[in-house]
């Protein structure tokens, strides 16, 4: 295909140049030793794709930065031309931005990324709880409609998803429990675990990862994508309160679905606890609910709606940031919605933490 | 051989009951710069989806590169659809992948170079829409035109015999809109592939076309056919002349 005559190589193209790899040791060639003209004869050319031009392309560009004369014999049509489109635009060159290799500045830099995600985050925390306590005394740009909607789909649609797991947890608790219980004969105080366990926290933590899962996720897809689409800086230009017309509607919603979604929970469980009491414990059911009645307390059922209520902000503030933080491109969106679960999820058991510190220190 | 590269018979466009194209009877030769014009909402971009295979028609067919392209399996509609290229609206570039990867993820599937001749196509594809250096930018980080460059070259990666454009002008500013127009007339003219472009864009238009349809969004069928030109010297009615003159005459 090619061969060379003192400072002269010569390329020869003939036949089918289709589907053609770049030809080894061509480039080798043309560098290793001194050139100072390439001869590209296609007179024998038949026919031709992409891979001849980006032969020519390569050899034309090598050529140039070594100050290499190219002669063309008989080049077919449009090749000439083409190569001539490709090399007359100018080369951009990509300006990186100075990366620093020094751990300290590393370790400094994230600091400062993460100071200014905390002071976005809370501010937009802050923005919104003000926002939410002040709605009932001033009008806001939420519209009604969007309240009902967002309050019919984490309310009523997500009932029965709550009820099944509900159920399951409660028919885990029991089974888990009443191994240990078993050994000293107490099955019967299976109904007054499953009712303590999912009145006081589990029917709450149930409800917070699944409607983190469900409706975090959701806000953070809708809001991302109409980031994504430049609504979000439509309502921006309009005037219109972004807080208010989009975060307020579902804030509320959430903030009233979940502690009412942990009642069904707590019953669901508890439920799910008798079946096995009942079915698997030869427990009977006057016994079951005996139990289960003593077990109920007023305060242990507030203290899991209080944490179903904090979870509400959590949920909802987390899917919504992340929605309104969304960058402009389709994987923004699948990020910001994994966050909007990820960091509901952590801020949930964070707050759990909290909140258990202060009723045990309350005596609660 | 042939020289038609799409035939249209009786072709019927739309979405269940709405109609947006009926009995559409055209064809497009080889090399040919073919534009479908016509007001909004008269069918333009659903034509050119049922042309590529992304809805069906709702009645007739059309035969893409010989062959029925509803009586076709899968494999033979894949193997045509590798024979020609689309550029979308938005340039539709995968958000993911530099643009190195968006040209290179279609060569490294379906053609049969190595990584070497591979690496050096992407820098050709890039270079011929004047995108070269550009390899490592991600579609976010380059404006709507180079997008829609980049996009180019992506539809080219496989030498398409038909590349597809819908509203390539869409969006861009004078200058990148005439860079894109001369873009594609060196396509046409240097890798001879037939263009079909979707457009509305006067000065493309006639710059561009040298056979064109005209879809009526009124009568919902083909009312003029030809070179651009000879339909503006020669208007069928007074819609089409309207449109051709910006409604500056009748």
């Amino acid at each position: 295909m090619f061969e060379r005559h003192n400072d002269v190589l010569s390329l020869k193209l003939a036949g089918k140049y289709q589907n053609q790899n770049l030809p080894e040791g061509l480039f080798e060639q043309i560098t290793a030793h001194k050139t100072t003209e390439i001869v590209i004869d296609a007179e024998a050319l038949e026919s031709w794709d992409s891979s001849l031009l980006a032969l020519l392309f390569k050899i034309s560009q090598v050529a140039e930065k070594r100050h290499i004369t190219i002669t063309k014999k008989a080049w077919p049509a449009g090749v000439g031309e083409l190569i001539g489109l490709a090399s007359s635009a100018p080369v951009h060159t990509q300006v990186e931005c100075q990366k620093t290799e020094n751990i300290l500045a590393r370790i400094g830099a994230f600091g400062l990324r993460v100071y200014h995600h905390t002071l976005q985050g809370g501010s937009f925390v802050l923005q919104n709880l003000k926002i939410y306590f002040s709605a009932p005394f001033k009008n806001t740009a939420m519209r009604r409609k969007d309240f009902w909607f967002a309050l019919e789909n984490c309310g009523p649609k997500a009932v029965p998803i709550v009820l099944l797991i509900s159920f399951m947890v409660g028919l885990i608790l029991a089974f888990v429990g009443a191994v240990q219980l078993q050994m000293f004969g107490a099955e019967v105080y299976v109904a007054s675990l499953v009712t303590i366990g999912m009145t006081r926290i589990m029917g709450a933590i149930m409800v917070g990862m699944i409607m983190a899962g469900r409706t975090g996720a959701s806000y953070a897809a809708t809001i991302g994508t109409m980031q994504v689409n430049e609504e979000i800086d439509a309502l921006q230009t309009l005037g219109i309160n972004v807080n208010e017309f989009l975060v307020l509607p579902r804030l509320k919603a959430l903030v009233i679905t979940l502690p009412l979604l942990t009642i069904f929970a707590d019953f669901s469980g508890i439920l799910g606890g008798a079946a096995v009491s009942i079915l698997a414990l030869n427990v009977p059911y006057s016994e079951f609910f005996k139990y289960a009645s003593n077990a109920w307390f007023l305060k242990h059922f507030l203290v899991g709606l209080f944490h179903a209520w904090v979870y509400g902000f959590i949920i909802s503030l987390c899917g919504c940031y992340f929605g309104v933080k969304c960058g402009r491109d389709a994987d923004s969106v699948g990020t910001s919605t994994t966050n909007a679960v990820v960091y509901a999820i952590v801020w949930m058991i964070i707050a759990t933490g909290i909140i258990t510190f202060i009723l045990q220190r309350m005596g609660i | 051989m042939t020289n038609v590269v799409i035939k249209a018979k009786n072709l019927s466009v739309g979405y269940g009951d709405r109609v947006l194209l009926k009995h559409a009877d055209f064809e497009v030769n080889k090399h040919d710069i073919f534009v479908v014009m016509g007001a909004s909402g008269c069918g333009k971009s659903s034509l050119l989806k049922v042309l590529t295979g992304l809805i069906p028609p709702l009645d007739g067919s059309f035969d893409l590169l010989g062959v029925d392209f509803a009586k076709a399996d899968n494999e033979q509609k894949n193997n045509l659809r590798r024979k020609t290229g689309i550029l979308y609206q938005s340039g539709a570039l995968f958000s993911s992948m530099t643009l190195a990867e968006n040209i290179a993820t279609v060569l490294t599937k379906f053609s049969p170079y190595d990584n070497a001749t591979i690496d050096e196509l992407v820098h050709l594809k890039l270079a011929l829409v004047g995108l070269e250096g550009y390899e490592n930018y991600y579609p976010s980080e380059i404006s709507g035109g180079m997008k829609k460059r980049a996009g180019l070259a992506r539809a080219l990666a496989l030498d398409p015999e038909i590349v597809y454009f819908d509203e390539p002008s869409a969006g861009l500013d004078p200058i990148s809109s005439a860079r894109l127009d001369d873009l594609m007339l060196e396509i046409n003219e240097n890798l001879k592939t037939t263009l079909v472009v979707v457009t509305h864009e006067l000065n493309s238009i006639f710059k561009i076309a040298n056979n064109s349809i005209y879809l009526d969004v009124t009568t919902k069928t083909i009312t003029a056919m030809g070179n651009p030109r000879d339909i503006l010297k020669n208007p069928p009615n007074a819609r089409v002349e309207q449109f051709l003159t910006r409604g500056q005459k009748s």
